[in-house]
């Protein structure tokens, strides 16, 4: 089988996590092997077959669309690791706004 | 029975009942077991004692209340160790994750709420691979846990913590979770019973999650009867949590009496018996279906033939899943946010890559990949349908028999540090994974201890969907057969 095309480089990049040289060097060749592993489903005949997305598969559980207590706005925010007043506090988003 | 904390909850309940000790001399015993023993064995991360205590005392209150009537629940006074990653409203939550050190829960899990209904006294929380990845405990980025049966082994995980605690006797039960094979490979380990309930039996709500559509929250004890009296008050509809069907609850407890394996049908797939199993985990595997046969069983040879594929499913459905559920930690509304976050970008990835361990970064580049444009037909969308490929292989099965009889794990207990490659790690789940693709029930239950290293081994009963009552019986009959 050719080398798996994973690129983990990139991918991280995608998956917002930033990985050190060392990281990137000792998790290229594990996720080779690992994708290269499970590549063996390729072979299976899935013609027809429905897929799987649950365990148990339920459809439409839903309520009625009312107003109920949630958790108050000082709870929500007590592990916020920066705050500022009733908001959580981020680095500016978006260019030229007042921060 | 010499010492309190090595009572499991149906002989603690019976002693409460009797007045013959009070729960906040049960729970004090086991903070007391916990102080000496936790030093060696680290099977919890943290013990809230003063809330403890107090949760004992209210009981004791119930308790002497109600002592002319019926007590409101077996599990009324009982401590219940839980696993970190179980939400219990002002005790930390970390999933054994750097990325959540700090963090309080602002809410009860509804397992919890349910525990507390019942007057279960919750204050201990164990050890877990970090945020359920792993087969060992030694992905926990917050401490080490060994084997309570021999200290310089591994515990098993995710539920880790949870099995050395039970197993260790630092607990009278605990709670642990499964998503493909985290309850039933660490009980196997540390000689407890292990059940993970078929999915959607158990909410989920207030569980941190780590991949949605196989995740369940389970019971880990000291017995049989025990895992069903723990069900009990876990089990059922839950309005947080969308795949919990409103289907009647049985009475587990009630399901065991009599319990009996004459007549029974266990199949034996014969894809779990292979090569490469253990010598002495295929002898006990061996002896248990020997002793099946003499208590009455009819054993009957079944084919699951998509079970080679299992892993391979595994490895794609549930790292997309939980690359997908661990998107919301990125330093905004809560756990660790990098120092060095300049800008929005630098805020998510710096603050993940220093709050997540490596093997949580491989799943998540994994889960990532198998979802990322070009790729998903191919992997992804293509794992979901040979997923259906394996529930149907359970669905024939189940027509014919009754419960399946596996091994748990391909090997007992090995060395701390031994398992290495990231791929021979997941090798451990190779018997417990196809069940929790298909969204079966499934024990392990003790089956002896290998001859010369005496470490305990499992056995793997599994059930059909929505059938605890009938596995946990055929667990009964099978734990109570010589």
């Amino acid at each position: 089988m050719d080398k798996p095309a994973i690129d983990v480089a990139y991918v991280a990049e995608l998956a917002r996590l930033e990985l050190t040289d060392e990281e990137k060097a000792v998790f290229q060749p594990q996720l080779e092997n690992i994708v290269k592993y499970v590549e063996k489903i390729s072979s299976v005949d899935i013609s027809d077959v429905p897929p799987t997305m649950h365990g148990r598969a339920i459809v439409n559980a839903l309520r009625e669309d009312e107003v109920r207590p949630s958790l108050d706005r000082e709870t929500a925010l007590a592990n916020a690791p920066a705050r500022t007043g009733d908001e959580f506090m981020l680095p500016k988003i978006v260019e030229g706004a007042e921060s | 029975m010499s010492e309190l904390y090595e009572l499991g909850i149906e002989g603690a309940a019976e002693g409460l009942a009797k007045g013959e000790f009070s729960s906040v001399e049960l729970t004090q015993a086991v903070i007391d077991r916990v102080r000496a023993e936790n030093p060696r064995i680290g099977a919890y991360l943290t013990f809230d004692e003063e809330g403890a205590l107090a949760a004992a005392k209210a009981a004791d209150e119930a308790i002497a209340n109600g002592r002319a009537g019926a007590w409101p629940s077996r599990l009324l006074g009982i401590p219940v160790a839980i696993k970190d990653l179980i939400n219990v409203k002002g005790q930390p939550c970390t999933c054994a994750s750097k990325i959540l050190k700090g963090y309080v829960s602002p809410y009860d899990a509804t397992v919890i709420k349910n525990l507390k209904a019942a007057g279960a006294v919750c204050a201990g929380r164990v050890n877990m691979d970090e945020f359920a990845m792993g087969s060992s405990t030694e992905n926990s980025a917050l401490g080490r846990t060994v084997n309570p049966y021999d200290v310089t082994r591994v515990p098993g995980g995710s539920s880790g913590g949870s099995a050395a605690a039970v197993g260790g006797n630092m607990c009278i039960a605990a709670l642990g979770t499964d998503t493909g094979g985290s309850i039933r490979q660490p009980a196997s380990f540390c000689n407890c019973v292990g059940l993970k309930p078929s999915y959607g039996r158990v909410s989920r709500f207030g569980v941190t999650a780590f991949a949605s559509s196989l995740d369940q929250v389970g019971p880990m004890t000291k017995s049989v009867t025990d895992a069903a009296l723990l069900l009990q008050a876990l089990a059922g509809h839950d309005e947080m949590d969308g795949t919990t069907p409103d289907e009647p609850v049985p009475d587990y407890a009630a399901a065991l009496a009599g319990a009996s394996l004459k007549g029974v049908k266990i199949g034996l797939p014969k894809e779990y018996f292979i090569d490469g199993l253990d010598p002495e985990v295929k002898r006990l595997t061996d002896a248990a279906v020997a002793k099946c046969a003499a208590a009455g069983a009819e054993l009957v040879e079944v084919s699951l033939p998509h079970t080679e594929y299992a892993m391979a499913v595994y490895y794609i459905v549930a790292p997309a899943e939980a690359s997908a559920n661990l998107a919301r930690f990125d330093g905004v509304r809560y756990g660790h946010r990098s120092a060095r976050s300049d800008d929005v970008f630098n805020l998510y990835a710096r603050s993940r890559a220093e709050g997540f361990g490596p093997e949580v970064k491989r799943r998540i580049i994994m889960g990532t990949y198998v979802l990322s444009s070009g790729y998903y037909d191919a992997y992804y969308g293509r794992a979901l349908k040979v997923r259906t490929l394996i529930r149907r292989d359970f669905e024939e099965a189940f027509a014919k028999v009754d419960a399946l009889l596996t091994p748990v794990a391909p090997t007992p207990a090995f060395k701390i540090g031994e398992v290495q490659d990231p791929l021979t790690m997941y090798l451990n789940d190779l018997f417990t994974i196809p069940s929790s693709l298909a969204g079966n029930c499934a024990i392990s239950v003790p089956a002896g201890f290998t001859a010369d290293t005496h470490l305990p081994v499992g056995v793997q009963f599994i059930g059909d969907a929505y059938r605890e009552d009938r596995l946990l019986r055929v667990a009964k009959a099978f734990e109570g057969a010589s």
